[in-house]
């Protein structure tokens, strides 16, 4: 089929008050493109699932009778003769913020068609985020080796490890993907398919350098839910 | 905007928006695969979503006559009470969530939105069409479960824990309800897919010219619908998970402790409250899934086919989008008899009432549209004038339930399965078949049979009534819904035997009626009366492409510019008694139509 507008040049309209640009025809989100809409909406859609997970853990908190676990002394580690509390939270937190860091200037130098620099931070924030989901694992081990399971623990009502290993193998779960697909746009960063335009092997459709921005829409959401997780779970 | 500073506007006499939307990068199907199977337009998408739901919807149909036979005439079919529990739990979730949602948003809102707002697709196809696949998974999921031992499950429904998933209820010490949860989840991680498209090809993807508040309702049903499942869902796909945990793993979200046979199970301290909090923030909005898009389509319908442009507009769209957000603080009207704090009860009894001010406005509206309008009684407009009185009935009766004094003593009765099969079952039901025999001509360009049509038509309306009607009687004469058996005796009076076995006939009818529709669908689609372009003559930009039936990418070589609202019709001064949507003021100068 021959698509005879395809000559007319697309516009962005100035700024206008969001009721204007609401009644406006076309676009509700000026200048925003298809995709970024699209991840925001799904974020939207995602919160509630973190939401829900989240008030159902407190739910769950009070319906118990059994006390709940001190999280500080559950997941304290020994270092030397000190047990420090949290610390390999507060490492994997550390580190989790740090790549929505390297994500948000991987985004900077994507629009500026920086293509090298854009890699490297991508690569750079797969890299933090494999390794955040690496010492998850390894908490996981460590609390599975002390006897902590979905359905009991030592330390006092079940429901903390049915809790703990629900919400952070979910969130988990959302960071890998996050992995998984910072892993492929790294190599599609340098192999220059934003620069060239190449279609995907799925979707049939041209890369674009706004994908980062929609990766990094993804992965600063999977952050945000992770100081929201750490705070009430970890923390409370 | 003005027009000039484009070079293929410059020619109009008539001021034309500039573009916004970059010219959409369509994917051409070069094998039968792609082109029928794995199919990138959203039309295709829509028909196998439609064709998916009515076949489960089938499964879903039969088993509430072998219900009805088990009520009327215990013993002709031979059943046991787990087999009765099964075939309602069935029945109840199919329809609901595979037949009637699958239907409005999967089927009608991939065929309709795209056309209706003048794209040339949804704005991801390859995302929508793995969102048919996934939903087609659920789907076999769920038919998976009535052949793994112990059959599917027979917690009703609602899914309630902790009885869902104790020994004692069908299916729930087997794969019967792990298999139902599983194909929920599956469903909403499809139903996200699909809904991410519907909701930002409206927000983002509309033709020149098209406005919010020039979209026709139909449009603003099924998006206002998707935009609540997006919020709804994820509260059924967390239960789901923690319910299957529950279950599978042994951990105690749902579950108290809890005496089995004399044995303590090994669950503790769990909220089952919380389950039906969760089913019903779910489950409330889903309601409004349902019930939105067909809001929307019978307003276009009664436009369409009584000439005669949509009384009230922009009060229909705004009751669309109020009925929507006070859908999500009403849930738990659902939960009166669960025990709960008064203050609570009179909260959402409050709110449920208040949802009533939107609904009525919307009745009105249809009503008054219809009011001196060239009514012409196609059978898309005999459906719509039986969906208006059908829903005010169940909306009569869902002032009842929504008090609390009133909800507790009708509460688990026949009261309730009348109210929620008038107001959610046959309403949006008797839209989608209006709308059907509305919109086949535009999908296969033939008319539907009309003959058969009518016959359908009017064994459904009565059907229907003769069903629904006289369980109001038994839900007053406190008949209790579930039962496996209803005793003539003590506790109840001779007549809902016969109540009870004319509801049955009348259900084994209606049901067959069915079964006419889809040979109707069958035979006409090959041997039906050519119908041509735009037949019924409607403005909305569907019906205004170059090929009937569409191809893919809709319009052809150029997307229409939209100038006015999708209800022009009999507007004094013009020669035709409609203006489609895309005739430029100039065409028809003489019109005396309001600029919208």
């Amino acid at each position: 089929m021959e698509e005879s507008n395809s000559n007319v040049k697309v516009i962005i309209p100035p700024k206008k008050s969001f009721a204007k640009e609401w009644a406006s025809d076309q676009k509700a989100f000026k200048g925003v493109p298809w995709g970024k809409a699209m991840m925001w909406i799904f974020l939207v859609s995602d919160t509630f699932v973190f939401s829900i997970f989240l008030i159902s853990y407190m739910t769950v908190r009070f319906s118990t009778k059994a006390e709940w676990p001190n999280p500080s002394e559950v997941f304290g580690l020994h270092v030397g003769h000190y047990n420090v509390p949290l610390l390999l939270i507060a490492i994997m937190t550390f580190i989790l913020i740090t790549s929505s860091g390297t994500m948000a200037l991987a985004v900077k130098y994507g629009y500026e068609k920086n293509r090298k620099m854009c890699g490297i931070l991508m690569l750079a924030t797969a890299v933090f985020g494999a390794s955040f989901v690496g010492m998850q694992a390894f908490e996981w081990t460590k609390l599975i080796s002390e006897g902590v399971r979905p359905w009991e623990n030592p330390f006092g009502a079940p429901q903390f490890g049915a809790i703990f290993f629900m919400i952070t193998g979910f969130h988990g779960t959302h960071v890998t993907i996050g992995v998984i697909f910072l892993f492929i746009m790294t190599r599609k960063v340098f192999r220059g398919d934003f620069d060239t335009g190449k279609r995907g092997f799925f979707t049939s459709q041209k890369s674009h350098y706004e994908a980062i921005e929609i990766m990094g829409l993804y992965w600063h959401f999977v952050d945000l839910v992770w100081v929201f997780i750490f705070a009430f779970f970890y923390l409370w | 905007m003005a027009a000039d500073s484009y070079d293929d506007v410059a020619k109009s006499k008539d001021s034309i928006p500039a573009l916004e939307v970059a010219p959409q990068d369509l994917y051409h199907a070069k094998s039968f695969w792609t082109k029928y199977i794995f199919c990138q337009d959203a039309k295709v998408i829509g028909i196998q979503y439609a064709l998916t739901a009515a076949a489960i919807g089938m499964v879903g149909l039969v088993s509430s006559w072998l219900m009805r036979m088990q009520i009327a005439f215990p013993g002709l079919i031979p059943m046991d009470a787990a087999a009765y529990y099964q075939l309602v739990t069935m029945h109840g979730m199919i329809m609901v969530v595979y037949l009637l949602t699958a239907l409005f948003l999967g089927g009608f809102g991939n065929f309709l939105i795209p056309l209706m707002v003048g794209a040339r697709d949804m704005v991801f196809p390859y995302v929508n069409m793995v969102s048919y696949w996934v939903f087609f998974l659920a789907v076999l999921i769920l038919a998976a479960s009535y052949f793994v031992p112990g059959g599917p499950t027979g917690a009703g429904w609602t899914l309630y824990p902790p009885q869902a998933i104790t020994s004692g209820t069908p299916g729930g010490d087997g794969l019967g309800i792990v298999l139902m949860l599983v194909s929920l989840a599956v469903f909403v991680i499809g139903f996200t897919m699909g809904g991410l498209n519907y909701v930002i090809t409206v927000l983002q993807a509309r033709t020149r010219g098209m406005t919010l508040m020039r979209l026709p309702l139909t449009v603003w049903g099924i998006f206002t619908a998707t935009v609540l499942a997006l919020f709804a869902f994820p509260a059924l796909f967390v239960a789901g998970i923690m319910m299957t945990l529950d279950n599978m793993l042994g951990t105690s979200f749902f579950m108290p402790a809890i005496v089995e046979f004399g044995e303590r199970l090994s669950y503790d301290g769990g909220s089952p409250i919380l389950f039906q909090h969760l089913f019903w923030f779910f489950g409330h909005p889903e309601v409004y899934i349902v019930a939105l898009p067909a809001f929307g389509i019978v307003s276009d319908l009664i436009s369409v086919h009584a000439r005669k442009n949509i009384f009230g507009y922009r009060m229909m769209v705004w009751a669309i989008v109020i009925i929507g957000g006070l859908s999500f603080i009403v849930w738990a009207h659902h939960m009166y008899v669960a025990g709960m704090n008064p203050w609570f009860g009179f909260f959402f009894a409050t709110t449920t009432l208040i949802i009533a001010v939107p609904t009525a406005i919307k009745v009105y509206n249809w009503v008054l549209t219809l009011w001196r309008g060239n009514i012409k009684l196609t059978l898309p407009m005999l459906f719509s004038i039986a969906f208006i009185i059908t829903f005010v009935n169940g909306g009569l009766t869902g002032l009842f339930l929504g008090n609390v004094a009133v909800d507790v003593p009708l509460s688990d009765t026949y009261f309730v399965v009348a109210h929620f099969h008038m107001v959610m079952g046959i309403a949006p039901v008797l839209v989608i078949l209006g709308s059907i025999y509305h919109w086949f001509p535009l999908i296969t360009g033939r008319f539907l049979n009309e003959r058969l049509g009518r016959i359908h038509f009017w064994v459904t309306f009565i059907g229907s009534y003769s069903i629904y009607f006289p369980m109001h009687y038994l839900g007053f004469m406190g008949v209790t819904r579930r039962y496996f058996e209803v005793f003539e005796g003590d506790a109840f009076t001779y007549s809902i035997t016969g109540i009870n076995q004319f509801i049955t006939v009348a259900a084994l009818i209606t049901g067959a009626a069915q079964f006419l529709f889809f040979y109707n669908i069958i035979v006409s689609s090959k041997l039906g009366k050519k119908a041509g372009k735009n037949p019924w003559k409607a403005c909305s930009l569907e019906w205004q492409t170059p090929d009937v039936p569409p191809t893919h990418g809709n319009f052809g070589k150029d997307l229409p510019v939209v100038y006015r609202w999708a209800y022009d019709y009999s507007v004094p001064g013009s020669d035709n008694d409609y203006i489609t949507q895309d005739t430029p003021p100039s065409a028809v100068a003489n019109a005396k139509a309001e600029q919208t």
